[in-house]
């Protein structure tokens, strides 16, 4: 078995054995200082042990990144090794064994970050199933089962909590890295680029996810955690040991999304092709962008959170213990800090892939594209400004409630446009409904009723009545659905021909997206209506006399479908990535100029480099083309950086 | 010209029909206090924002999808309208302008919902995991003709009918809600004393029985924290308050049965034998107990006081420490404490 052989394996093995000899040298350390190593009492000896397997785990991420290989170029460098130029793959390696190898090129990052990111997806999913289950009628019914005790020894209740807390947090890994995925593969192909300004950093940048999910996911095995993705404390100090690894698991995503976002940002600054503008570039790009300058500014509050109730657990610090000078609404702000222009991160690039689709399949121009790009970093600036909408029902100041309430009504405006765009792209084109194009006008429609439901959120004496209760739930997941997974499986099935060379089915595609849109459509307007009629989120029962079982059980059934019809589609890109019908050229038509080289593309993608001679959405102009593949050569053959600016 | 006119029809039919659906259709809870009204009166507002722009975009798409889709056999693309400088300069002021509209709605339907009555009475609230405990001050005459203060405590909150609460709220252990649909306002409640009361003003205005919920994330029992809510005339809620008034002049083990339930014992040990988050009471005293250390001990009553005030002290095995709260040495007089103890004492299997 060459799987044995791959760096994946050597890091997993490495990550094991690191994580205990971590926790012996804790217990080393512990020993040299002069403190107990174990004790009679319950309490102490909990947090010793804590202490212990917080220590090892740690070491043992690292330990992962030191065997999957992702700090040898670095390690080296330390060591006075002369740096490796030449970082291409070697070529007697077989193709596969790249995805599971440390590699530097941009494409094969892209496709690690995907396929992670759809296994993320699936298992955030199959959580959600379980207390959909559970939820489908009152009463503790399904999490109460044995098997469940037997194996994770903790009370249908608390498993509940469990699951919900890990959906949301796996769920946003998943499209963290999803993001990744979309940013790695698409932008340098889209400015010309051949590859990210940072290889060797974009490597890494993966690779720590990989430690990153598996602690996150092991905090089941350590009692689990029941905070809910937020983690607030004073909860979040109580809680069993999994939220140690809750709290580390996400670190190590937040690193991942810092280091990838400055690989963005630098990459779209100096490595566009010749005459490729600011205003020029695709308008992925600028989503990408948007997403990149947040990733790299908002990341640290929450990791600056997160490290704070680790310590307050682990060291009996006191930054929200009320009792010794500690604020427990502090925490809300440090994480509401991140925690709202992330959920921008994660629609951002799903709105990029929208206005990236559409034009295609109107055959017209991208309405308004300056306009379109500006709104992005529009969203971007004004996430800024918005986090405490949040809190508005957690004791702050209750007059600085109001400028809170203003600015997040302000997000309405940057979003119409994107809205009032694309309607007008579509406004007289000649529309064809291939599966891309069913999902990004799915999403429209889906991120328009997550858009109107924001604003009674917005108002402070209506958020009053909703805030908690399944009517966010419902918002959040229109926002979700149509800002991002919509807008990726979108992205799927677009670019499919252009990784694989090969062409899905319609046929499953289609029915992909309407078992989807269908279920998810009852899903979230029952979760909405549940949550108006009194029904609070994050809760493992309800009263029956609410009335709210039929519904329930409707939502849970839906719930399955969404379920289904994923299932239905992964099948089809796998089956079709073998069996699928050729597909070399530009498949769609597109003006976009990863169309006009080979699918899959070639290592370093172009041949030579491009020139931009148009603009990029000019459909429907005669004789306007936006690239020029094949330009005079350059004096020099200088890489078509520097010398591209406005 | 023919287009918009048929798109501008559907916009107004739809708006109409999704209006009307959404602002009489029984989509929230009876409406049962003064800041209700306010609240729903400005959610019919989002509806009817919401209807408008709903179907503005979507009679648009559908109207696109229907009549611009390619026919058969057609080639080409489409028209080229790169952009309108006029037309996006509208659709940004519009919606900036209906923004700020809204926001100073908002601020003042805020100060409506927060709007203070001198003479509120004034409740004391107590958040613990998964209890309510809601504590009213009474003047109770003296035999010497003055008045003085006293406590009343409830696991029930009950209200007067049209008079404003406010509703002084503190928590024991970890962040709770206080919400009731019903009333439609809610307040997260925080740990932490004096510094950190929060306050939440409720005018009923509808006499019935509700229920107080817990809508911040608290823990395993998190759905089960609830507490019924009553709303009754004064005239009802005057004598309530005068019959709960004043000492205990019930048995030891009655008045400790009282304490167990308005104190919140009972919400985590069972009365029936059955284990709950805390052990059973049932037939507990003088019985032998395995601590998490594993040593074993006999329940008598210096075992039953010390676990009621230093409950971390000796935990039995099986259940987690810190769970329980650990102020009753302050928060029950000792007299108290021995009638609770007498009434575990009175339960034998």
């Amino acid at each position: 078995m060459r799987f044995f052989s791959t760096g994946l394996f050597r890091g997993l093995i490495a990550q094991i054995i690191g994580t205990f000899a971590g926790m012996a040298l804790v217990m080393a350390v512990r020993v040299l200082m002069g403190l107990p190593i174990s004790s009679a009492d319950a309490a102490t000896q909990q947090h010793i042990t804590e202490v212990h397997v917080v220590g090892g785990v740690i070491i043992g991420a690292i330990a992962f990144l030191v065997g999957v290989g992702a700090l040898n170029e670095w390690l080296g460098w330390a060591r006075g090794k002369p740096i490796n130029e030449n970082i291409d793959p070697d070529p007697a390696k077989p193709n596969w064994m790249r995805y599971f190898d440390v590699d530097f090129d941009h494409k094969v990052i892209g496709i690690q970050y995907g396929v992670t990111s759809i296994l993320l997806l699936g298992f955030g999913g199959i959580m959600a199933l379980l207390f959909r289950v559970e939820l489908a009628q009152s009463g503790i019914t399904f999490l109460n089962s044995d098997i469940f005790e037997t194996i994770l020894g903790y009370s249908s209740e608390h498993l509940f909590n469990t699951l919900m807390s890990l959906h949301g947090i796996v769920m946003i890994g998943a499209i963290l890295l999803g993001v990744g995925a979309l940013s790695n593969y698409l932008v340098p192909m889209m400015i010309g680029a051949n590859d990210m300004a940072f290889p060797r950093l974009n490597s890494f940048a993966f690779w720590i996810n990989v430690p990153g999910a598996i602690i996150l996911i092991s905090s089941m095995f350590f009692g689990g955690f029941d905070t809910g993705w937020v983690g607030y404390p004073p909860l979040s100090v109580r809680a069993p040991l999994g939220m140690q690894m809750f709290l580390i698991g996400v670190y190590l995503i937040g690193l991942s999304s810092i280091s990838g976002a400055i690989n963005v940002i630098v990459t779209v600054f100096t490595m566009r092709a010749k005459g490729m503008t600011m205003f020029r570039m695709p308008i992925f790009v600028w989503a990408a962008l948007a997403t990149a300058i947040i990733q790299f500014t908002a990341t640290q509050m929450i990791g600056l959170s997160f490290q704070l109730v680790m310590l307050e657990r682990l060291f009996g610090m006191a930054f929200f213990d009320a009792t010794r000078g500690g604020d427990p609404i502090l925490y809300q702000h440090l994480f509401w800090f991140y925690s709202h222009p992330a959920v921008y991160v994660f629609i951002l690039p799903g709105l990029g892939i929208i206005s990236e689709i559409l034009p295609v399949f109107s055959r017209k121009p991208l309405f308004g594209y300056k306009a379109v790009a500006m709104s992005s970093l529009g969203i971007a600036l004004i996430g800024f400004f918005v986090w405490a909408h949040h809190m508005f029902a957690s004791g702050m100041s209750p007059y600085l409630r109001v400028p809170f309430m203003y600015a997040t009504l302000l997000v309405a405006v940057p979003t119409g446009v994107k809205f009032f765009s694309w309607v007008a792209t579509l406004w007289e084109g000649k529309l064809e409904f291939p599966t891309p194009m069913l999902f990004a006008l799915g999403s429209v429609v889906i991120f328009l009723l997550g858009g109107v439901t924001g604003p009674p959120l917005g108002t402070i004496a209506t958020d009053l009545h909703l805030h908690d209760t399944y009517f966010v739930v419902g918002h959040f997941h229109d926002t979700m659905f149509g800002g991002y997974v919509f807008p990726f499986f979108a992205a799927l099935y677009y670019w499919f021909p252009k990784l694989t060379g090969r062409m899905y089915s319609e046929k499953l595609g289609k029915l992909h997206f309407w078992l989807m849109w269908v279920g998810f459509m009852i899903l979230s307007n029952g979760m909405l209506l549940v949550g108006l009629l009194g029904m609070r989120r994050r809760i493992a029962d309800y009263d029956p006399a609410l009335g709210f079982d039929t519904t329930q059980m409707i939502m849970t059934i839906a719930g399955f479908a969404i379920f289904f019809s994923v299932v239905i589609g992964l099948y089809n890109l796998i089956n079709s990535a073998r069996r699928g019908a050729e597909a070399k050229g530009n498949v769609w038509n597109s003006r976009s100029p990863e169309w006009h080289i080979a699918s899959p593309p070639p290592l370093h993608n172009y041949p030579q480099p491009f020139e931009v001679v148009g603009e990029p959405y000019d459909y429907g102009l005669a004789d306007s083309p936006y690239v020029n593949m094949s330009p005079a050569p350059a004096a020099g053959h200088a890489p078509a950086a520097a010398e591209s600016k406005e | 010209m023919v287009h918009f006119v048929i798109v501008g029809v559907l916009v107004i039919a739809s708006t109409l029909g999704l209006g009307l659906l959404l602002t009489n259709a029984p989509i929230l809870p009876l409406m049962a206090s003064e800041q209700a009204v306010t609240v729903d009166w400005l959610f019919n507002i989002h509806w009817w924002l919401i209807a408008f722009f709903f179907s503005l975009i979507t009679v648009f798409i559908l109207y696109s999808v229907f009549v611009f889709r390619r026919k058969p056999g057609e080639r080409g693309d489409g028209k080229f309208v790169a952009d309108n400088h006029r037309l996006e300069a509208v659709w940004t002021i519009i919606p900036i302008g209906i923004v700020l509209s809204l926001a100073v709605i908002g601020a003042s339907t805020l100060a409506d919902v927060e709007r203070r009555d001198p003479s509120a009475l004034s409740v004391d609230v107590y958040a613990s995991q998964w209890v309510w405990r809601f504590e009213y001050t009474v003047e109770v005459p003296t035999e010497a003709g003055e008045s003085v203060l006293t406590a009343v405590a409830s696991d029930r909150l009950i209200l007067p009918l049209g008079q404003q609460v406010v509703l002084r709220m503190r928590s024991t252990d970890v962040i709770h809600s206080f919400w009731v649909p019903e009333f439609r306002v809610k307040q997260d409640i925080l740990p932490g004393g004096s510094e950190f009361v929060r306050e939440l003003r409720i005018t009923p205005t509808e006499a019935g029985t509700y229920q107080v919920m817990c809508a911040e994330l608290c823990g395993q029992l998190h759905y089960a924290m609830v507490a019924e809510v009553q709303v009754v005339s004064a005239a009802e809620f005057d004598a309530w308050l005068a019959e709960n008034a004043g000492d205990c002049n019930l048995t030891d083990e009655q008045c400790g049965q009282r304490w167990a339930a308005t104190y919140g014992c009972t919400a985590c040990h069972s009365l029936t034998g059955q284990s709950g988050v805390g052990p059973t009471w049932l037939g507990l005293y003088n019985h032998e107990v395995t601590l998490t250390d594993g040593s074993v001990v006999i329940a008598d009553l210096d075992y039953l006081h010390r676990s009621i005030v230093d409950p971390n002290a000796q935990v039995v095995a099986g259940f987690q420490p810190g769970v329980m709260p650990q102020d009753f040495a302050e928060r029950l007089t000792e007299e108290q404490i021995q009638q609770i103890i007498a009434f575990i004492v009175s339960l034998q299997q």
